[in-house]
């Protein structure tokens, strides 16, 4: 499809452009690569955010007439419980996930970025190999470690003295802590990239510091994290976004398992009131809502950053 | 030659204890990263073993085995009797519980049946079964048919196969773009590009799926595959990163040969991209092999269409009261993606730190 495009585009050229000059050839060139993105970005990024706005001030049914309804939804947003209850789920359970998400991988890779370890190219593809496991196979595998009864987990957890330890995932007060354990599975891209940071990290800054006299601390604080710190403002984001968009495993635990309040995770709350209660103008209220939340949620990061990310370069 | 031995242990002794602390603290580092590793690897074991279990051994239970046992039996004027350990003045022994009783029981030993019934006193409950490590490997042919994994594999493949070629077309030549040619606006077209990076899908998702229902195209694999042949951000950014590397003084003698934009792209750019474009290959290939949310939505009502994502989760909820066979599903489906990274983990992890890091 593409490539015939492209190769309409190549007799178009033979004849036109050879009059032009190069300047303007490689532009039309540039425009003519460039063009996928520009249809696609048209088609299924421009055009959808600007109708979903549209849609959210409908009454919207898939294969219905949809007619206006002004504020309706939005009011009915601000009002549902089950989607302030929602909205409540996912921050509770971020305040826990976000700092497990950047510090097992930061300190994960300060691991493997030790000179006192070895074997650490097999550490590294094995550390990372998890993330790898498709998200639906890692959600059952985990299920069943953490079983209550027969769990290796628990099990584990009783043989060194714990009698008593939490039906991870039928309890309400441990539901949320057993999908931050699931989530640990989920860490290899951040730990890499905060890996691969760490080793441009100049070698003559540490030997500075250590005729200074600092120690390891004291050299991860001053030196390590602030020069990582714009890896870990890009996974911070990108982990806050991906809260708002935490559907999987939700999904797959409250099918198999039971309907729970604990995990209607927001975007599962969105996806009910479209495909389940086929409520798309509704649902597409929520989209921007929860756009809107992921946007200030960023803007605030980005905000904060000024404080505590270094960038190198000196701009910003 | 003394004072030259005393000299040089006086020397060498610091430096020896100085390397031997070295070592020291490098083994329990080391052992610590490897005991780490264990604990995080440790599902996979659970997995492992829960998928051996035949589903007639023992009810799952807190105190059932972790391994896969079963009992021993031995069979004695046809009938089968199980084997226990039985104290006695010769040491333990294993010995077939014929007639069990609370005050004495009765037994034959499976070495010497000729001997006759052995009397023995004590309770029999007391005594414990010999049980023998019997991995059951029946439950992964059995999954694989009734979870039909032929015909999962297969939708899987195709789209992911497919959605991956539309990929690297449409990547290639929008990163090239970005990468050679003067075009108006480009700085703020990237900025665009890469803010689409953290744009939740949600916010798209409603027009998008209203669009496809109005052109037919739910309850087909379309919805899964024509928008990959229009680029996406990561992979864009990826491929730009490396094309930017290369340098232009090849473009530039290709051009004065003669060659046109299209001609370098697939003679002098692609050739020396391949680490760059396998990488991104592989990024859409478990991309595609991952996505639940998408089957989900577009193939509703469809199981015949439904790849290995949604289809696994759909078999395991129906048998989620065989968790040998749920487990043994979830281990087939992640085979090949896993395989696939271990064979090429060099070039995909490199994948990951540009455009993880680079940004």
């Amino acid at each position: 499809m593409n490539s015939q495009s492209a190769s309409a585009g190549v007799a178009a050229a033979q004849n036109a452009p050879r009059a032009w000059s190069i300047e303007k050839r490689q532009r039309f060139w540039g425009w003519v690569f460039l063009s996928p993105w520009i249809v696609g970005f048209t088609l299924f990024t421009a055009f959808p955010i600007a109708a979903s706005l549209l849609f959210s001030f409908m009454d919207f049914k898939i294969g219905e007439e949809m007619h206006f309804i002004g504020l309706k939804n939005w009011q009915t947003l601000v009002t549902d419980p089950i989607t302030l209850q929602s909205l409540g789920v996912t921050i509770k359970f971020g305040l826990i996930a976000l700092p497990v998400s950047i510090l097992f991988p930061l300190a994960l890779a300060a691991m493997l970025n030790s000179k006192h370890v070895v074997g650490k190219p097999i550490l590294r593809v094995l550390f990372y190999m998890p993330y790898m496991v498709p998200a639906i196979s890692g959600i059952f595998i985990w299920q069943s470690f953490l079983n209550g009864q027969t769990g290796w987990l628990n099990r584990l957890l009783r043989l060194i003295g714990f009698v008593d330890p939490p039906n991870w995932l039928f309890d309400s007060a441990w539901i949320h802590s057993a999908m931050v354990l699931i989530g640990l599975w989920g860490v290899g891209n951040a730990m890499l990239t905060m890996l691969a940071s760490m080793q441009g990290v100049p070698t003559e800054l540490y030997e500075a510091a250590d005729v200074d006299g600092a120690g390891p601390f004291t050299k991860f604080r001053k030196i390590t994290f602030p020069m990582i710190s714009p890896v870990i403002l890009y996974n911070l984001v990108l982990t806050t976004i991906g809260l708002m968009q935490y559907f999987v495993v939700p999904f797959v635990l409250s099918s198999t398992t039971r309907s729970n309040p604990d995990t209607n995770f927001i975007n599962l709350h969105l996806y009910r009131t479209a495909f389940q209660f086929f409520d798309m103008g509704y649902a597409a209220a929520l989209a921007w809502f929860l756009f809107a939340i992921g946007l200030l949620l960023t803007i605030g990061i980005f905000a904060t950053s000024r404080r505590w990310v270094y960038y190198s370069g000196g701009d910003l | 030659m003394a004072g030259n031995s005393i000299s040089r242990s006086v020397n060498t002794s610091p430096f020896y204890s100085r390397q031997l602390r070295g070592f020291a603290i490098k083994a329990l580092v080391t052992l610590f990263a490897f005991m780490l590793l264990i604990v995080y690897l440790l599902p996979f074991g659970n997995m492992v073993l829960i998928s051996l279990r035949s589903s007639d051994m023992l009810a799952l239970t807190q105190d059932s085995s972790v391994l896969p046992l079963i009992p021993i039996t031995y069979t004695y004027e046809d009938k089968e009797y199980p084997i226990v350990e039985v104290p006695t003045d010769d040491g333990v022994q294993q010995w077939a519980l014929v007639k069990k009783g609370r005050q004495a029981s009765q037994f034959i030993d499976p070495a010497n049946p000729d001997a006759g019934l052995i009397d023995w006193d004590g309770n029999w409950r007391l005594l414990s079964e010999v049980q023998e490590f019997s991995p059951y490997f029946e439950n992964y042919p059995t999954a694989w048919e009734a979870a039909n994994f032929p015909r999962m594999f297969g939708n899987t493949l195709v789209i992911a196969v497919v959605g991956m070629i539309g990929t690297l077309l449409s990547c290639i030549s929008v990163a090239y773009a970005f990468a050679r040619f003067p075009i108006p606006g480009k700085n703020i077209l990237f900025i665009i590009l890469i803010g689409t990076i953290i744009l939740p899908s949600q916010v798209t998702l409603i027009p998008t799926y209203a669009f496809f229902a109005s052109i037919g195209w739910v309850g087909t694999w379309l919805p899964l595959i024509v928008p990959h042949f229009f680029a996406n951000a990561y992979n864009v950014f990826l491929l730009r990163q490396y094309f930017m590397t290369l340098p232009r003084e090849l473009d530039e003698a290709a051009m004065i040969d003669g060659a046109g934009p299209f001609r370098i792209l697939t003679s002098v750019i692609i050739p020396q991209s391949w680490a760059a474009i396998i990488a991104v290959g592989i990024f859409h290939f478990v991309f595609a092999w991952n996505d639940f949310f998408g089957p989900l939505i577009y193939l509703l009502g469809k199981p015949e269409l439904q790849p290995i994502s949604v289809g696994v989760q759909i078999f395991n909820f129906q048998y989620s009261p065989h968790p040998e066979l749920v487990q043994a599903t979830s281990l087939m489906a992640m085979v090949l993606p896993l395989v696939i990274f271990f064979l090429a983990q060099k070039v995909f992890m490199r994948g990951i730190v540009i455009t993880g890091v680079e940004k």
